[in-house]
């Protein structure tokens, strides 16, 4: 059930013309302390968006309001569902959420095992979402299974194994596979480089990029990492304390910075 | 070794008179059939219950004695079977408990019995209207393994999130071919919620299906009960290229030459010799007296002799 669309299909949902996410004056604060404060941005269907800036500045927090893992303290999030109507996510039952959480949508999370099973198979892990779904046709899951483990870069005799028998760039590499299988059209990224030593951080960009243009993705990436920033996305957004210092084109922002924290963050980037 | 049965065996029987029938009191036991009640009106879920310490280990059927001690009226002819025997520890030390401790009638034939609990089997003789069986229950949630977090197993119930079962029967065939989970095999349960039929063999999932007789699982040490009243819908989860299948026995049973029944192994020598016999005894021996011989049987009469 690989449930990859048509073209026309993209061709009638980008004629529908409007932006996949819309976030309005998004607050999320801890008590007294804030989260993420008064944040708004659209992100548009194929559309790459980095959210960058140091450690607490709560990208995290962003990245897990929009994606309704965290109740918002105020503001909305409308996204564009598969039939082209717009709804508040955080009016929506929780079943649809979750609904939409295993098909629409992806999450890759930074550490691995916290988006896989780590005591089943790799096949039954990128399965999982299909089964979830409805499908019942063992041949054709694991089928499935073999295909996208293979455009990971995973070799399909590797199919039976625990991701724990992995290495961490491959378990990353199994939790994409896990998150595509359903033919997302957006996906959230919490640092899906993290923990990665620089070569297998090469591939896995390249992997992603590769795969982000394939299927059309929309993403939004969370780094402190520019250079991921840069590989991968379409527009940048600044953020440091919870407000977003500076949006843009990621060529423009990372060139040519405006705000005094960006040419900060941009010129501390080590030069080897 | 000297048990609870033993010291109130050795009581003269006025001694029992400060215990309430059926050992638990009134109240507890008024608690115990709401849950069951809610349990029945709500197929397949499983409800939480106050369990109260008994006098006997977890895992030896607190659960489901405490089910039977709540349902067991005066006139009730009970039957306790361990792994299909009737001559068991298990069974006999709880035979032995209801019939200090509430005085029922107990038997060992299936036919007789208003209530039966059990601990793994489902007896051969189909069950009647009428009839109740109360199922020991060790591990209630059949996504335990799966899913630790209790908080999300209960959510993926209340949502009907049941992608995570198949990820366990997708497991067996990955690994061994073919589904091998021989018991506590999940079913669906009036096409609503998925059930762990407690450490029941596969073998005995049909006949869990459109049963006439009331079935109530109790599990003591995690305080749930659950149900399926008579005549519900009982699927055993499957793949469509997988379809879920009991287990075969290749010969009969050794004693009464029963086909197509759950068989045991025993071993009789330290040689290699083994037989296979009936594991529900009472099927056995009814068949027995009926005059059916096994190939390493001997005919009743002799028997007695």
């Amino acid at each position: 059930m690989n449930q990859q669309l048509s073209t026309d299909e993209r061709a009638r949902m980008a004629a529908h013309d409007g932006p996949l996410l819309s976030v309005r004056d998004l607050t999320k604060r801890y008590g007294q302390r804030i989260g993420c404060d008064d944040i708004s941005f659209d992100v548009w269907p194929g559309e790459v968006l980095a959210i960058v800036g140091e450690s607490g500045s709560g990208k995290t927090t962003l990245l897990n309001c929009i994606s309704t893992r965290l109740p918002a303290t105020s503001g909305t999030v409308t996204y564009q569902m598969r039939d082209g109507q717009p709804r508040n996510l955080f009016e929506m039952e929780e079943a649809e959420r979750r609904h939409l959480l295993r098909t629409d949508w992806g999450f890759v999370h930074q550490n691995p095992a916290d988006g896989l099973r780590m005591t089943v198979s790799a096949g039954a892990n990128v399965g999982e979402r299909l089964m979830a779904v409805g499908n019942r046709h063992y041949g054709q899951i694991r089928e499935t299974a073999t295909d996208w483990l293979s455009r990971v870069e995973i070799m399909a005799e590797r199919i039976d194994d625990q991701p724990r028998a992995f290495s961490g760039g491959m378990r990353q590499r199994l939790q994409i596979a896990r998150n595509l299988v359903t033919a997302p059209r957006l996906v959230f990224m919490d640092e899906p480089t993290g923990g990665l030593d620089v070569s297998v951080q090469a591939r896995l960009l390249d992997l992603l990029r590769g795969l982000v243009a394939d299927l059309g993705l929309a993403v939004i990436i969370v780094t402190h990492d520019l250079a991921v920033a840069r590989l991968l996305s379409d527009r940048i957004m600044v953020m440091k304390d919870g407000h977003v210092i500076e949006t843009g084109l990621t060529d423009r922002v990372l060139d040519d910075p405006q705000a005094p924290y960006t040419q900060l963050l941009v010129s501390s980037i080590l030069q080897v | 070794m000297s048990t609870i049965l033993d010291l109130m065996a050795e009581q003269p029987s006025s001694d029992l008179a400060h215990y309430n029938f059926a050992y638990l009191d009134e109240q507890t036991k008024r608690m115990i059939r709401r849950a069951i009640l809610k349990a029945i009106a709500v197929p397949g879920y499983q409800v939480p219950f106050g369990s109260r310490e008994m006098p006997m280990p977890y895992g030896w059927g607190t659960g489901g004695v405490q089910v039977t001690a709540s349902i067991l009226g005066a006139e009730d002819v009970l039957k306790v079977i361990d792994q299909g025997a009737d001559d068991t520890t298990n069974a006999v030390s709880i035979r032995k408990f209801f019939e200090h401790v509430a005085g029922v009638k107990t038997t060992t034939s299936t036919e007789e019995a208003t209530v039966i609990q059990t601990r793994h089997r489902i007896p051969e003789r189909p069950l009647e209207p009428g009839q109740t069986i109360v199922f020991q229950v060790p591990i209630p949630e059949p996504l335990r393994f799966l899913e630790p977090r209790e908080t999300e197993t209960r959510a993926m119930h209340a949502l009907e999130e049941y992608g995570l079962m198949h990820v366990k029967l997708y497991e067996d065939i990955a690994r061994h071919g073919h589904i091998a989970t021989t018991y506590a095999y999940p079913v669906k349960v009036a096409g609503r919620y998925v059930m762990d039929p407690s450490p029941t063999p596969k073998f005995d999932n049909p006949k869990m299906h459109r049963n006439a007789a009331l079935q109530l699982y109790g599990a003591g040490r995690e305080a749930r009960i659950y149900a399926i009243p008579p005549y519900t819908e009982v699927v055993s989860l499957d793949f469509e290229d997988h379809p879920f299948e009991v287990n075969r026995f290749d010969r009969p049973c050794a004693l009464c030459g029963a086909e197509n029944v759950y068989l045991d192994e025993v071993v009789t020598d330290d040689a290699g010799g083994r037989m296979f016999v009936c594991s529900d005894t009472d099927n056995c021996e009814s068949r027995r007296a009926d005059g059916h011989v096994g190939e390493m049987g001997v005919p009743a009469a002799e028997a007695a002799e």
